[in-house]
């Protein structure tokens, strides 16, 4: 495989945060390679280092050693501005506590990557209200998150996460906060609206009931990765989003 | 080509100045959006504002008012160039009396058109029901009658020329030597011109009513002729209180005054000069700048704390939310730029606030006893102090969300 089928490629990545009076070496030499079209899921007991290593993949943290290249760039030797406008052009996020701005409605959450990215707001906000629709928020893009439930919310943040079309969506315990049903339906969407043929998913989980959405699963311990699950063949996962579902 | 090339990248560089500019325009309206996303901080740091924008310049306004009261007399006197008085003389009140031989050596200086003499002293009026009350006597040159009053109410100063004539001042005549009312409680009764008064046994009639500016003296004043006033006046050998001058058209005052002084031995001052000193004695020898100072003082910092901390507060409970926006691609100028224009905004509308209602309390207050004096510098000088609070409050804010790393957004 050459490196341009490849979203993610980490090489012997390590990270030890330094907390001053101790040394904690969350990272100790990760191989991990995520295509595109993949949905790669994380998981491994706690502490083992599965959000040390999105957030790595994310480029908002640097690694210690090692190599880590998204879409051929390597985001540690990226200059401040250039590494900005790449995350900002190419990575979606997706939190656990969903992390809205709670003064702003959901079309304006969602209109935030477009902003950053320099599109005018009326435009943002009509692109944001749009792809609200697709996620089933029609009718509540004008609502505050605090009047929206949880499954709500999160589903506001996936399409903030996808609103600006990024190639790599990570996602931190994205079905945690939410009941079981809940959090079927957000992967389900996950999958099916983020999922592209030159696009890839990285999906950090404790939750054993959604492992089935997942291309394959990457097991963690101690800052390595133990066992990858799964079908390599990128092929099985391509995936085209079927709009036309919702 | 050359011009080709240079065409090309100026067109790319305004574009991307452009999307710049968008971005933070943008932008802006999410700051202003967090920022009044949570009322209660939100009014609690306009309010901390505003509450130091008013002390910082009602009290200054009050100060101004009162100090100017301290030269208010010589101000009044508007015709004469320059005053001669004693050399150890501190201020307006401070009268240390001179031999009236002293004018005509005045008058005999080269570059003095005239020079007029000038009573000043306390002296007790007896009232018809027998009770005393201290008055500020002016005795003016019995022929000219320079340094008269402002503003004549009623009657005309040549009035004074009538025997036994005095002027008093309005504030003066409704109050402190009003009649006692005849039911018992009830208001006293204004004095009115042709009514009487006793001056060390000698008989005043009023002849007019008029209008001063206040001083600090809060006795009423009273206005008659030179030789009236010094009949008045206890006997002593020296009764002369100053000696005002007109300087001849294109004399140089302080030539002049340089002059006198080398002259008579006497201190000579122009009008402003001798309106700085007054001030200046005030302002070293009593206690009135450093209690404003304090207060002043104290509105700055409690402003600072409240509506500092409160901003500060905004920002921490907003950390995430920056967080957010960076992990997302912002850059920390933009950042900065959204803290900047909250900071202004906030800034701008507890200012309006708070000198808004220093003019209303100072309008509200236009007829009272209050000293009150509203100057363009008091607004530069509480902006001053809203400005330093505000860039102090975004400073520690701006330094926090810098320092922020984006990789917290991951953390529970
Ligand atoms: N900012 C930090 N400073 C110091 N140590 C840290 C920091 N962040 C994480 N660690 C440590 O690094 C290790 C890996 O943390 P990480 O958050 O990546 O684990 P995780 O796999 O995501 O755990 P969880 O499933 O509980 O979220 C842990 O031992 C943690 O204590
Ligand atoms: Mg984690």
């Amino acid at each position: 495989m050459d490196s341009s089928s490849f979203a993610v490629r980490c090489r012997n990545v390590i990270k030890v945060y330094d907390t001053g009076s101790q040394k904690v070496t969350a990272l100790n030499g990760i191989n991990l390679e995520i295509a595109l079209g993949e949905l790669m899921m994380l998981v491994g007991p706690s502490g083992c280092g599965k959000t040390t290593l999105i957030s790595i993949i994310a480029g908002i943290l640097d690694q210690d050693d090692g190599y880590c290249e998204v879409f051929g760039e390597d985001l540690l030797n990226m200059s401040i501005q250039r590494k900005l406008n790449f995350r900002a052009r190419n990575i979606g996020f997706v939190f656990q506590a969903f992390n809205l701005l709670p003064a702003l409605n959901a079309a304006e959450n969602v209109s935030i990557p477009l902003i950053i990215n320099g599109m005018k707001r009326a435009e943002a906000e009509r692109k944001a209200a749009t792809l609200l629709e697709q996620v089933g928020l029609g009718a509540r893009v004008t609502a505050l998150p605090s009047e929206l439930s949880g499954g709500q919310q999160q589903r506001v943040a996936i399409a903030r996460a996808l609103v600006h079309s990024p190639r790599l969506i990570v996602c931190d315990e994205p079905t945690s906060s939410l009941d079981h049903e809940t959090g079927h339906r957000v992967m389900a969407l996950l999958k099916d609206v983020a999922l592209h043929k030159d696009r890839a998913l990285v999906i950090v989980t404790h939750d054993a009931r959604i492992f089935d959405f997942a291309d394959r699963i990457a097991k963690m311990d101690d800052g390595c990765i133990v066992e990858v699950k799964g079908a390599t063949n990128r092929n099985l996962s391509f995936h085209q989003p079927t709009r036309s579902k919702r | 080509m050359n011009t080709l090339v240079r065409c090309q990248f100026s067109l790319h560089d305004k574009l991307k100045l452009s999307l710049a500019i968008r971005e933070l325009k943008t932008m802006n309206h999410i700051a202003i959006k967090m920022l009044m996303g949570d009322k209660g901080k939100y009014l609690g740091i306009v309010m901390g504002l505003t509450f130091a924008s008013l002390i910082m310049t009602q009290q200054p306004a009050i100060f101004l008012g009162l100090m100017s009261r301290s030269y208010s007399f010589i101000s009044d006197v508007g015709l004469p160039d320059i005053w001669v008085m004693d050399a150890k003389v501190q201020f307006i009140d401070d009268i240390k009396p001179l031999q009236d031989t002293e004018l005509y050596r005045v008058r005999g200086i080269s570059g003095v058109k005239w020079a007029m003499p000038m009573y000043k002293g306390l002296l007790k009026a007896r009232l018809v029901d027998g009770t005393f009350q201290t008055c500020n006597v002016v005795g003016l040159d019995d022929a000219t009658l320079i340094g008269g009053p402002p503003v004549m109410l009623e009657g005309k100063l040549a009035d004074l020329r009538r025997s036994d004539g005095i002027i008093v001042d309005i504030d003066g005549a409704t109050d402190k030597l009003g009649k006692p009312s005849p039911i018992p409680g009830g208001k006293t009764i204004p004095l009115k011109v042709g009514d009487s008064l006793e001056l060390n046994d000698h008989r005043a009639i009023i002849v007019g009513i008029a209008k001063v500016t206040r001083t600090f003296q809060s006795q009423p004043v009273i206005y008659t002729t030179y030789s009236r006033a010094k009949s008045y006046a206890p006997k002593e050998r020296k009764l002369l209180s100053f000696v005002l001058v007109k300087a001849k058209p294109g004399q140089d005052l302080t030539e002049l005054t340089r002059r006198i002084r080398a002259a008579t031995g006497l201190a000579a001052y122009t009008q402003k000069e001798f309106m700085s000193l007054t001030y200046e004695y005030f302002m070293h020898n009593t206690g009135i700048p450093i209690n404003f100072g304090i207060s002043v003082l104290l509105g700055f910092i409690v402003g600072a704390a409240i509506a500092g901390q409160t901003f500060y507060n905004s920002t921490l409970e907003n950390l995430r939310q920056f967080g957010v926006l960076k992990a997302m691609g912002t850059s920390n100028w933009i950042l900065l730029r959204m803290i900047l224009l909250q900071a202004v905004l906030v800034g701008t509308i507890g200012y309006g606030l708070g000198v808004g209602l220093t003019a209303i309390f100072g309008y509200s207050m236009r007829h009272s006893i209050l000293a009150f004096k509203f100057t363009w510098e008091l607004l530069l000088f509480s902006g001053t102090g809203v400005s330093l609070i505000c860039i102090f409050a975004a400073l520690i804010s701006i330094i926090k969300v810098i320092r922020l790393e984006p990789a917290i957004v991951f953390k529970g």
